[in-house]
């Protein structure tokens, strides 16, 4: 019986346990249903937005970059649509393991490794990057095969890439691209940009595509697309279509480029060929250039060392970024100066039997030794008088020269559509105080003025600026705003916009002054120091050579070329326009170490002014049209 | 109607017998449930459905074995089944496989297995067996041995490392204990020793485990690790609202947000569909499975019958509890399968005997009292 009682008492304390077990039931599956209440009604708007941030993707949509034609519409910059084969650094435990994994399958040389490596360096927070690109349909058929094998970690891509058809040709006008690094974004967020740059990964770098980006790059489009946990969309949802960018029609002429560049040969210098009447860029040469092709899609580290080291310097844009003393060239200038002035007449003349100038302790001599004799105003621009010039600067003084002077532009940057232009020096005594910082380093002497008569000394102007004055010379005193770019289109609604010539400066010159320097500068191609040159030429032209002294000949010194290193001897200038009645072109070329003016840089005006004017090739010069498409330069570096 | 000469009527009642139908109704609405959710989440692998057919035709003969089973018969398994499990565990530590850093399955030639799974039946078995054994002198002596007899296979498991599957079996020994009356004082002391030495364990825990517990406290702070599981959960229950996304249109689950969508985290998916309406079905129908359980134990003729069905009903609320709160956010992620819905064979398996049991018992409580 006790057992009984016993066995009953245990069973009403196992119930008793069993209600607690039921209690402990209610009470966790109410915790459960507090916390599904506070999920899912409470909370439910937070968490429901989150499910569909989760859900949706903003993708952009890259815009077609724009087109770069020349004048006659010959396209000079396009885009055409390759296969990259790109890594995503971020989903690859190893990423030497997965490139030679890679490199199984697909060619993958050193410098597309070494390239990889710099862009990851570069860009750090780049989604993927391209270990090799411009694949073959081989190439891209044989990767999907083995696609799986890498997780999502590397992709095939289709891209738009720049491409220059005309390789080398005009590079310096025409600039480059490349990826937008840390300071392009923070150039762009800046603007307030930023936005319409999302998914573009490469921005104009120099030269027009520089400068026009924003013209060129167009709207981007948005994409919502509803993507799974890894990223891949399921299914677009909505569309925003990009906007393709504008074309951009430069005034240059891009057989006369090829003309002169060919002339050029592997010289180093610039040539700047103006359109007097607007100032419409015609040609635009600094060599050496280099091929913007190159760095279509992340420059192969080689070739970038290979163009910062090399001392012929192939990024240097010496059209706008060089500055040169003019040499001879500035005499022309000098004259109308001093005509204007009242300095001299047409009559007036010198008498130099020396072929010296004395001042103080010192002379300035004459590149003819014995003088000139007799020289009048037309005389001193066809044979190059210094002494003329020497006189002519120690009278007026340097502040009446570089009072006139300022009105060609010279010493000023002329607002060109290119960035990186500098200004160059107009010597003066204001110039000297602000460059130099010991009071008597600061002081003008009068020796100095001197030189500066015949376009030595302190004289330092871009072949741009020469350009632009020879074309005020031509155009009666016009001094226009340099322009790269004739009109720009756009290719939905077919608006052209047109840029209109812009006056910079007005030279205050009386036309029979103009008149008479441009009689002796057309003197100067007949019977002077540029007819050689110009034998047998169809057309009137007025030019000026001239010669800038790298390094100071000293006193008793005589400048043998030979004798000199190839770096340390003169510049070859020569500035021109034709012809003479109406002119069409007004150019200036320098050519670094190229002797004098007359033996290096007016062939090549010649050769330029033939084409231009009477549409005669240089024999020899092979001009592919641009239909004739380069496919791959992969073998051309 | 007859199949083969027997009455079809006869045929039902030899199927029926010892079928608890009430228990039957209410896993039957769990396992329906269950496929619905599973068709959903497996839209990128519909073979899951149908493996999960086979599954549960297995389970359900498991089931039927069992119920058939008197628990006297089933008591003379208890020693031999406990003796093997711990035997095997001792292989597993031995000569296991190692998968993600835990040594865990053992390889027997044609499959690989947990010991520790089989571990979640053959304690508690043992354990209700050693108490109805020494019925009549329970003294605290008994209950040491039975505590002795927890921690061996608990220790085992602990060591592979597998926390989750040993708070399991250990919480399924502790049932037992718990309805064999083990006074509340020792449990609160033990109770707050644990508590005590919860710093100390801290200590002893790898690197995975606290970086579990260390997500759960703040997911945010690895969102892309650790905390990605909890995080798209939350996002899954809490975007589903009141009425759901509806069957099949769930796009965390759908776009793949939700990981181990198909087994443990089946309830993020189920949740974000059905809404919190289908959440309280879900709870009602497990409340009515552990009440259906529990009401089973207080009946039963042996004290044996009593402790296992009490031991069962509440595994059943605990995996229910650790599952749903892991996947709402409120408990750490364990590998605890959602009872009845998760896919898997071995899961399902364990759970129909476990049901089975419950039958067996229920079936059988007027028997022995005879």
């Amino acid at each position: 019986m006790a057992e009984l009682r016993n066995h009953e008492r245990e069973l009403h304390h196992f119930h008793l346990r069993v209600a607690v077990a039921s209690v402990l039931v209610l009470v966790l599956f109410g915790v459960l249903l507090a916390r599904f209440v506070f999920l899912q009604v409470v909370q439910h708007d937070h968490y429901a937005a989150r499910a569909e941030d989760n859900r949706i993707s903003i993708v952009p949509i890259s815009p077609n970059r724009g087109l770069i034609l020349d004048r006659n519409g010959v396209v000079l910059a396009r885009n055409y649509s390759g296969y990259t084969l790109e890594i995503f650094p971020r989903r690859v435990r190893s990423l030497e393991a997965t490139i030679d994994e890679l490199a199984e399958l697909i060619d993958i040389q050193p410098r597309d490794r070494a390239r990889f490596r710099k862009l990851l360096a570069e860009t750090r927070n780049a989604e993927s990057l391209p270990i090799r690109t411009r694949l073959s349909d081989e190439e891209v058929a044989k990767f999907a095969a083995h696609r799986y094998r890498f997780h999502g970690a590397v992709e095939i891509k289709a891209r738009l890439f720049r491409q220059y058809p005309f390789d080398y040709v005009a590079s310096h006008a025409l600039g480059y691209m490349g990826r937008i690094n840390q300071a392009d974004l923070a150039r762009l967020e800046e603007e307030g940009v930023e936005a319409n740059y999302r998914g573009t990964d490469f921005i104009g770098k120099a030269g027009i595509e520089a400068s026009y980006q924003h013209e060129l790059h167009g709207t981007t489009g948005f994409e919502q697309v509803e993507i799974d946990a890894a990223g891949r969309g399921i299914r677009t949802l909505s569309r925003t279509p990009a906007l393709p960018g504008n074309n951009v029609a430069l005034t240059l002429d891009i057989r006369l480029q090829q003309v002169a560049e060919a002339a050029f040969g592997p010289r180093r210098g610039a040539v700047v060929a103006l359109d007097p009447s607007s100032g419409a860029v015609l040609a635009f040469v600094s060599k050496p250039g280099f091929d913007p092709n190159q760095f279509v899609d992340g420059i192969d580290p080689q070739y970038w060392a290979e163009l910062n080291g090399s001392p012929d310097r192939p990024l240097y844009n010496r059209a706008i970024a060089g500055t040169y003393p003019p040499g001879s060239t500035f005499k022309p200038f000098m004259a109308l100066a001093a005509l204007e002035l009242g300095k001299r007449t047409a009559r007036s003349t010198i008498n130099d039997t020396t072929g010296y100038f004395v001042f103080g302790d010192r002379r300035f001599r004459d590149s003819k030794p014995g003088g000139h004799g007799l020289v009048d105003l037309y005389k001193s621009i066809v044979v190059s008088s210094d002494v003329y010039y020497y006189i002519l600067a120690n009278e007026m003084g340097i502040d009446a020269i570089a009072g006139y002077m300022k009105h060609f532009g010279l010493g000023a940057r002329s607002g060109i559509d290119l960035q990186g232009e500098v200004s160059g020096v107009l010597p003066s005594p204001e110039w000297k105080t602000k460059r130099f910082r010991r009071p008597e380093q600061q002081r003008w002497y009068p020796g100095e003025t001197i030189s500066i008569g015949i376009g030595q000394g302190y004289n330092s102007y871009t072949p741009l600026q020469m350009a632009l004055a020879t074309a005020a010379l031509a155009n009666g005193g016009t001094v226009y705003r340099p322009r790269l770019v004739a009109y720009i289109d756009n290719p939905r609604t077919g608006e052209r916009r047109h840029v209109e010539p812009e006056v910079l400066h007005r030279v205050p010159a009386r036309r029979e002054n103009i008149e008479l320097v441009v009689r002796a500068m057309a003197g100067v191609n007949r019977e002077g120091t540029g007819a050689r040159a110009f034998a047998g030429a169809q057309y009137t032209s007025a030019g000026k050579t001239g010669t800038a002294q790298v390094i100071a000949i000293k006193q008793n010194e005589k400048y043998i070329e030979s004798k000199v290193a190839e770096r340390h001897r003169d510049h070859s200038w020569y500035v021109v326009f034709a012809p003479v009645e109406s002119p069409k072109i007004a150019l200036a070329v320098i050519v670094e170490n190229g002797g004098f003016g007359a033996r290096a840089a007016a062939p090549i005006a010649r050769t330029m002014l033939d084409y231009y004017l009477l549409g005669k090739a240089p024999p020899g010069l092979d001009m592919p049209t641009p239909e004739d498409d380069v496919e791959d330069d992969r073998e051309a570096d | 109607m007859e199949l083969a000469g027997i009455p079809l009527r006869h045929v039902a009642r030899r199927l029926g017998a010892g079928i608890d139908g009430s228990l039957l109704v209410v896993v039957g609405a769990l396992v329906l449930l269950g496929f619905a959710t599973l068709y959903s989440a497996s839209y990128d692998a519909p073979g899951r459905v149908l493996n999960q057919c086979v599954n549960l035709a297995v389970a359900l003969g498991a089931m039927w074995i069992v119920a058939q089973v008197a628990p006297q018969t089933l008591m003379r398994f208890a020693l031999p089944a406990y003796l093997a499990g711990v035997a095997l565990l001792v292989a597993v530590a031995l000569a296991g496989d190692i998968v993600n850093g835990a040594r865990r399955w053992l390889n027997v030639g044609f499959a690989r297995f947990q010991p520790s799974e089989m571990m979640k039946l053959a304690l508690p078995l043992m354990l209700a067996w050693y108490f109805h054994k020494n019925e009549a002198t329970l003294r605290w002596r008994q209950y040491l041995v039975a505590a002795a007899l927890l921690a061996l296979p608990v220790g085992l498991i602990l060591r592979q490392p597998d926390l989750g599957t040993a708070a399991l079996v250990a919480t399924a020994g502790f049932f037992i204990i718990y309805f064999a009356g083990m006074s509340w004082r020792v449990m609160g002391a033990v109770a707050a020793l644990g508590a005590a030495a919860m710093p100390i364990a801290w200590n002893f825990m790898h690197d995975y485990q606290r970086r579990r517990v260390l997500t759960l406290l703040d997911p945010t702070q690895d969102p892309l690790g650790a905390g990605y599981h909890i995080i798209q959960s939350t996002i899954a229950v809490g975007s589903g609202g009141l009425a759901g996304k509806g069957w099949l249109n769930g796009t965390q689950a759908h776009l793949e947000f939700i990981p181990e969508r198909h087994t443990d985290f089946i309830f993020a998916v189920y949740s974000e569909e059905f809404g919190l309406i289908g959440n309280i079905v879900l709870l009602v129908l497990y409340a009515l499975l552990i009440a259906r359980g529990l009401m089973i134990a207080a009946n039963a003729a042996t004290l044996f019958g009593r402790l296992l069905a009490g031991s069962i009903a509440l595994q059943f609320l605990v995996y229910a509890f650790v599952n749903m709160g892991m996947v709402s956010g409120i408990l750490p992620v364990v590998g605890v399968p959602l009872p009845f819905l998760s896919y898997g064979g071995t899961a399902l398996l364990t759970l129909f005997i476990s049901i089975g049991l419950l039958m067996s018992i229920q079936s059988h409580r007027k028997l022995v009292q005879t």
